[in-house]
């Protein structure tokens, strides 16, 4: 059946099975590669994607349920060809992730987080990236990357006379 | 892991989908997908139509009535966690709802799914027993509802009947002016499924005498459970008291046994759990603020 | 070069790692990314029996279904390709892709479907319509030992593909000698790696140019010799693209099963095809399991806890198909007395074939369960002696200035400092304090207790026991390779010639071949040319990247700073040695006359008149490296086995609510040192990584055959991986006893963590429960396990070992 999703703000329309899930759409009909297959029954988080802001796995959602949400893939966040996201930064700057095949989906789990929460606590990040699992990391530096952007985040977006309350730096 | 092809239909109306379902006895429900759709994938299950009730509008909405508060099937566990007024009227739903799955899962993980679903380790079904729950169901002769208890039969089986879906679960309110809750389960992640859980919830008068107990079982038999532990009501939930009524009540407990937990385990923890749940429950009654102020 | 890490530019400084930024991005190029022209998709039907004939195999139904291309069986495979490769000498334990004849294991490929979509390749397997005959199926290994057990290959003649015991030194003297001894059984569960990509591979057949190109997710030494032996076809027309991102590995992805069978299809069939493995043809048919052992062990020691002699034998259930598994008995060797200096050593290793699935290599390639049963052997000495733990320990330890020390099974170990290190990480955590911290959760009714384990991490990997236990393998080089090129314009390109996994290799060679041109690491590139273009690699196993691949680089870039050193000093009519290499110039420092990095590069890129007599024009160099300290054959048992060995030392504090079971580690701290590190946050996160691993080895994953011989962990529902909730913050302790034969002094670090990650960990749940009179012997420790063990030793006249 015909299937219109809005994907990174453009709506993007295909042809398909209705047995197809959001991530094989995502994949194979609108070549978006940064979504990736790891379980395939809901349990990995390797295929988050963002719907409404919130994250889901897109391997238990058909992407004939899909239509009517605004969906965000990681292809969604880097502002520029070329260029990062505080948070893609962040993961780059702790060496959050090895291999990178769940880190896409890490990066949105916490992207989501950072959009509710200024200063996450580490229970809420481990929380908040709990449903994705890392074989590489051990976790421990992805915990820092999101704490360092949500420091990057918060100091960007505080006006300067509150960061120094001298106002002279 | 593709499932088998079937068709897809999102009906209009809860009659159209009722309609839809009475008439095709390999259709099926799909709401939220976060239980059905690994079936799916693995050819568990290999229905010839997916009626999605996702967006029906009858179905959504949280209500408070004047003894109980009406979930719609479709209310995301999320939405649900969150909520206003379920954390102060259903505050055991309230109190659950962080273990079950995890964050992406009750994004879009409906309370009538888990409900429907009927795992015997899920929580929900657990809150909807130890509370003595109505679940609503939408049949193609109208609304019909029986008691949580009567609803659950055994591992993933229900009383529901092809052709009718759970539309709400009715939770009955507690008047009383203190109520607490308490919860434990025992996983070998944070987001499985229960080896065992335990729910209660209590109401005491200003002298701390319980006035009311509900205790409930979850992840041990084929199926929640509810425990008779009414000798309570009058008790100020001493610990001797408290472990006379749940060996009371769990003396013939049917236990399951798997890789990860035997049954001698489950039956051990089970009563553990039980008390450690009572006496939260005691304890938040006593510090949580009274009906009028919450 | 100086090992001094204070003359370093750009080693051991806290760069970023180049990968990161494609991956961050969602821009890896993954294998399932690699969509051909006309691709076509596998399928593969897993055999629901442990053992079982074929009779016959009817694809009729599933190959009249529209989109469906082809019904590939065993016997038309077998056929064609030649057997894969075994590690040792058993030649009727034949293995093909496809079962043939008959099955060995449930989840075993039966057939493969070929279809236009992956979906409906899945429809048409569910039609093949196989009519087997059951037959009889062992699973456990010391029932397989036993003479009339069935047969897993008939034609081999027993289950054993392997029964040899070293003796090294005087053991049954020493065992004479020593007052004391004790014996135990600890059994390390089947577990395996798991990465979050399963295997996959894409191949295309080129008829014209008879040409094999091959895209997969592969980590595999010799896998481009592999593939051409077994299709038949000259190794010159396997072009394997190594641009491919693997997502992670940590050594299983060996898939060269999956590799011919697909290769076969796309030859058969003239169009690309690809297989992705899902979860549930990984978990069951992928081949990818890792070690499942007993270990008797027996040590003779004293009073003061000085072991002298251990009889360790080892049983390993290697699965259906003899594959590498065996060589997982015989790694361990190079580090069979640990870090200790235990004087002699007997060692049976004995291999067996029963009816589970086919195990891969399996980070630390046996290493991670040997330091177990070692570390349980210590932590018993010191219960038998009534002496710490620790002590123990440090009684045992090879001392630093025995450095380099030969082990009775014939490897030197290069440099070590154990005490050193224990005694920082003491410092670190203030053991006073933690033990009063586990008498005050005591106190509040928990279990509580402290886990300790010392390991070594063998690196830079050789084959030594290939030789070791094959005499007809007579390997003694597995080296790897590095080349740079300068182009005309000055820029540098490096290539490397194996994938990677996550271990940031583009890292590692951009930030040595800086270090020693003087040049900005940013500004190299570095690619990885298909394996027809590449020198030869053995691809990363075995820790060796950082010493092999880093090591090469330094060499290819060592020379090419000599070639612009001799092009300069000819300028200036200098001998090379008068003359001065500095941020990519050469200067006379006497004259005050120098050129630059672009002058160098002009000259030799244009200027063949400028150049020394003799000179090949251009600026590229290369390097093959042979392994440090390898190069020799076995001889009486004895082999030098890895060149570098990394230590650690990891102590935990754990605690456990009686009834529930649950172990809950309040803190983790782990003392490292593996020399010189080149990028700090590679190492750290190899460190943390393994940690974790090793933590769901140790308490939550398990391969498990129910005795119908069916897997019942097949799904991510039930073999358990560790969530961020489940991994706790790790402190490290870092120290840098440099390695002598390596260039910057760095050892290997890929395994570290894993390999004591278990042993620390079940020992803290041990002290947490030996004050009940109870140990666990098994892993994975589960939770009801403790809790039922628990409740049982706290019954009246109840408690023993369980």
């Amino acid at each position: 059946m015909m299937v219109d999703l809005r994907i990174n703000g453009t709506v993007r329309s295909a042809e398909l099975e209705p047995r197809k899930t959001l991530l094989d759409a995502l994949r194979e009909d609108f070549l978006l590669n940064g979504t990736h297959a790891g379980c395939e029954h809901g349990v990995c988080g390797a295929c988050t994607v963002l719907l409404d802001g919130e994250p889901v796995r897109s391997c238990l959602l058909f992407a004939v349920q899909a239509d009517g949400y605004e969906i965000t893939t990681i292809e969604g966040l880097a502002p520029a060809p070329g260029e990062l996201s505080v948070i893609q930064d962040a993961f780059c700057e702790t060496h959050g992730l090895q291999c990178g095949y769940c880190t896409p989906g890490m990066i949105l789990a916490a992207h989501a987080l950072l959009q509710q929460t200024v200063t996450p606590t580490r229970e809420e990040i481990v929380e908040a990236i709990s449903a994705n699992i890392c074989r590489c990391t051990g976790y421990g530096q992805i915990v820092e990357a999101v704490q360092f952007a949500a420091d990057r985040l918060r100091i960007a977006n505080t006006p300067r006379a509150l960061l120094s309350p001298g106002g002279s730096k | 892991m593709k499932p088998a092809p079937f068709d897809y239909v999102r009906p209009d109306s809860l009659a159209e989908a009722c309609k839809l379902l009475a008439g095709d006895d390999d259709a099926r429900v799909i709401a939220g997908g976060q239980t059905l759709v690994p079936m799916l994938a693995m050819r568990l299950a290999r229905p010839a139509r997916l009626v999605d009730i996702l967006r029906l509008p009858e179905l959504a909405g949280i209500r408070k009535d004047s003894d109980s508060v009406v979930v719609g099937a479709t209310t995301r566990q999320a939405q649900a966690e969150r909520d206003p007024v379920i954390r102060a009227s259903v505050p055991m739903l309230a109190r659950v709802l962080p273990w079950v799955g995890h964050p992406p899962t009750r994004n879009r993980g409906t309370i009538g799914g888990s409900i429907a679903n009927a795992d015997p380790s899920a929580e929900i079904p657990l809150v909807a027993v130890t509370l003595g729950a109505e679940i609503v169901l939408a049949t193609t002769a109208g609304p019909a509802a029986m008691p949580a208890d009567e609803f659950f039969v055994g591992p993933m089986v229900t009383s529901i009947n092809q052709g009718e879906c759970v539309s709400a679960i009715r939770f009955p309110v507690w008047t009383h002016q203190r109520i607490g809750v308490g919860f434990f389960e025992v996983s070998a992640r944070k987001s499985d499924f229960a080896f065992v859980a335990a729910a209660a919830q209590v109401a005491l008068d200003e002298e701390e005498r319980c006035l009311d107990v509900a205790l409930g079982l979850g992840g041990v038999g084929d199926r929640p459970l509810r425990l008779d532990v009414s000798s309570l009501v009058g008790t100020r939930l001493d610990a001797k008291s408290a472990a006379q009524a749940v060996h009371a009540a769990s003396v013939d407990l049917d236990a399951a046994s798997d890789l990860h937990a035997s049954a001698s385990y489950r039956r051990r923890v089970a009563t553990t759990l039980c008390l450690r749940a009572l006496e939260q429950a005691r304890a938040d009654a006593a510090v949580r603020p009274a009906l009028g102020a919450r | 070069m100086s090992a001094d890490p204070a003359s370093f530019r750009f080693v051991s400084t806290n760069r970023r790692v180049r990968e990161d930024r494609r991956f961050v991005a969602g821009h890896g190029l993954f294998v399932a990314d690699v969509a051909l022209e006309g691709m076509l998709h596998v399928a593969v039907l897993p055999s629901q029996h442990p053992a079982a004939r074929i009779v016959s195999i009817d694809a009729s139904a599933a190959l009249a279904m529209p989109g469906v291309h082809y019904v590939l069986t065993g016997d038309e495979l077998a056929a064609a390709t030649d057997p894969l490769m075994n590690g040792l000498d058993t030649p009727r334990v034949k293995r093909h892709p496809l079962a043939v004849g008959q099955t060995r294991y449930a989840g075993e490929w039966v057939a493969a479907v070929v279809a236009d979509s992956r979906a409906l390749a899945e429809d048409a397997a569910e039609k093949i319509d196989v009519s087997y005959q059951p037959l009889p199926f062992v699973l456990n290994a010391e029932e397989a030992l036993k003479p009339d057990s069935p047969p897993v290959h008939p034609e081999h003649g027993s289950n054993v593909l392997l029964d040899r015991t070293f003796v090294w030194g005087e053991v049954d003297k020493h065992f004479a000698e020593c007052p004391r001894h004790l014996s135990f059984r600890v059994t390390w569960g089947r577990s395996s790696t798991v990465p979050i990509e399963t295997f996959g591979v894409a191949a295309s057949w080129d008829p014209w140019r008879e040409m094999l190109d091959v895209w997969a997710s592969i980590q595999m030494p010799k896998y481009p010799d592999q593939i051409a032996r077994a299709l038949r076809i000259p190794a010159n027309g396997v072009r394997v693209h190594q641009d491919v991102d693997v997502g992670g590995s940590y050594g299983v992805k060996r898939g060269i099963k999956q590799t011919v069978l697909v290769a076969h299809l796309a030859r058969r069939l003239g169009r690309p095809v690809r297989l992705i493995e899902d979860r549930l043809d990984n978990m069951a048919g992928g081949d990818a399991h890792g070690p499942d052992r007993i270990f008797d062990v027996e040590v003779a020691f004293d009073d003061d806890g000085i072991v002298k002699s251990m009889k360790m034998k080892a049983l390993d259930n290697a699965g259906a198909y003899a594959g590498r598994a065996p060589f997982q008995l015989g790694k361990p060797i190079g580090a069979i007395v640990g870090p200790y200096r235990i004087e002699s050593v007997q060692y049976r290793a004995q291999s067996v074939t029963t009816n589970k699935a086919v195990q891969e290599a399996v980070r630390g390639f046996g290493q991670a369960p040997t330091n177990y049963a070692i570390e349980t052997a210590i932590d018993k000495v010191a219960a038998a002696t009534g002496l710490p733990r620790i002590e123990v320990r440090r009684r045992n330890f090879i001392r630093s200035e025995q450095f380099p020390y030969l082990i009775p099974s014939g490897s030197t170990y290069d440099s070590g400092d154990y005490h050193t290190v224990v005694d920082k990480v003491l410092a670190h955590i203030d053991l006073d304090a933690m033990e009063k911290e586990r008498d005050r959760l005591r106190a509040t009714g928990l279990l509580a207790g402290i886990g300790v384990a010392a390991c070594l991490e063998p690196s830079g990997a050789n084959s030594a026991f290939e030789p070791l236990l094959n005499e007809k393998n007579t390997t003694t080089t597995w080296m790897d390779s590095c080349r740079i090129v300068v182009d005309g314009l000055g820029c540098v390109t490096v290539t490397i010639h194996n994938t990677s996994s996550g271990q940031g290799h583009e890292t590692l060679v951009s930030t040595v071949v800086g270090e020693v041109l003087q040049v900005d690491p940013d500004l190299i590139r570095v690619v990885r040319p298909d394996s027809l273009a590449c020198l030869p690699s053995n691809s990363p196993v075995g820790s060796r990247m950082a010493i092999m691949l880093g090591g090469a680089a330094f060499h290819a870039a060592q020379k090419l700073k000599a070639k612009l050193t001799r092009i300069g000093a000819h300028q200036f009519g200098l001998g090379e040695d008068k003359v001065v290499y500095a941020s990519g110039g050469v200067a006379d420092p006497a004259g005050n006359r120098q050129l630059g990095w672009a002058e160098l590069v002009n000259i030799a890129h244009r200027h063949y008149h400028l150049l020394p007599e003799g000179m090949e024009p251009g600026l590229e160099t290369t390097h093959v490296m042979q392994v440090p300290t390898g190069g020799t054959l076995p001889k009486d048992g004895r082999v030098q086995m890895y060149p570098c060995h990394s230590f650690e030392f990891h102590v935990v504090l754990m605690a456990i609510d009686p009834v529930i079971g649950k172990p809950e580690i309040r803190r983790y701290v782990i003392g490292h040192d593996c020399g010189t590190v080149i990028t700090p946050h590679i190492v750290r996160g190899m460190t943390l990584g393994g940690i974790a691993h090793g933590l769901g080895a140790a308490l939550l994953e398990e391969f498990v055959y129910n005795d119908e011989g069916q897997l019942i962990t097949q799904s991510f529902m039930d073999y358990l991986l560790p969530s961020a909730h489940e991994v706790p913050a790790v402190e490290i302790v870092h120290h840098c006893t440099p390695s002598p034969f390596t260039v910057f002094g760095q050892k290997g670090s890929g395994e570290s963590g894993y390999l004591g990650a278990p042993a620390a960990i079940s020992g803290a749940i041990n002290d947490c429960v030996a004050p009940l009179g109870i140990s666990f012997n098994k892993l994975p420790i589960r939770i009801a396990a403790i809790g039922d063990a628990i409740a049982k030793a706290q019954q009246p006249n109840q408690g023993q070992a369980t």
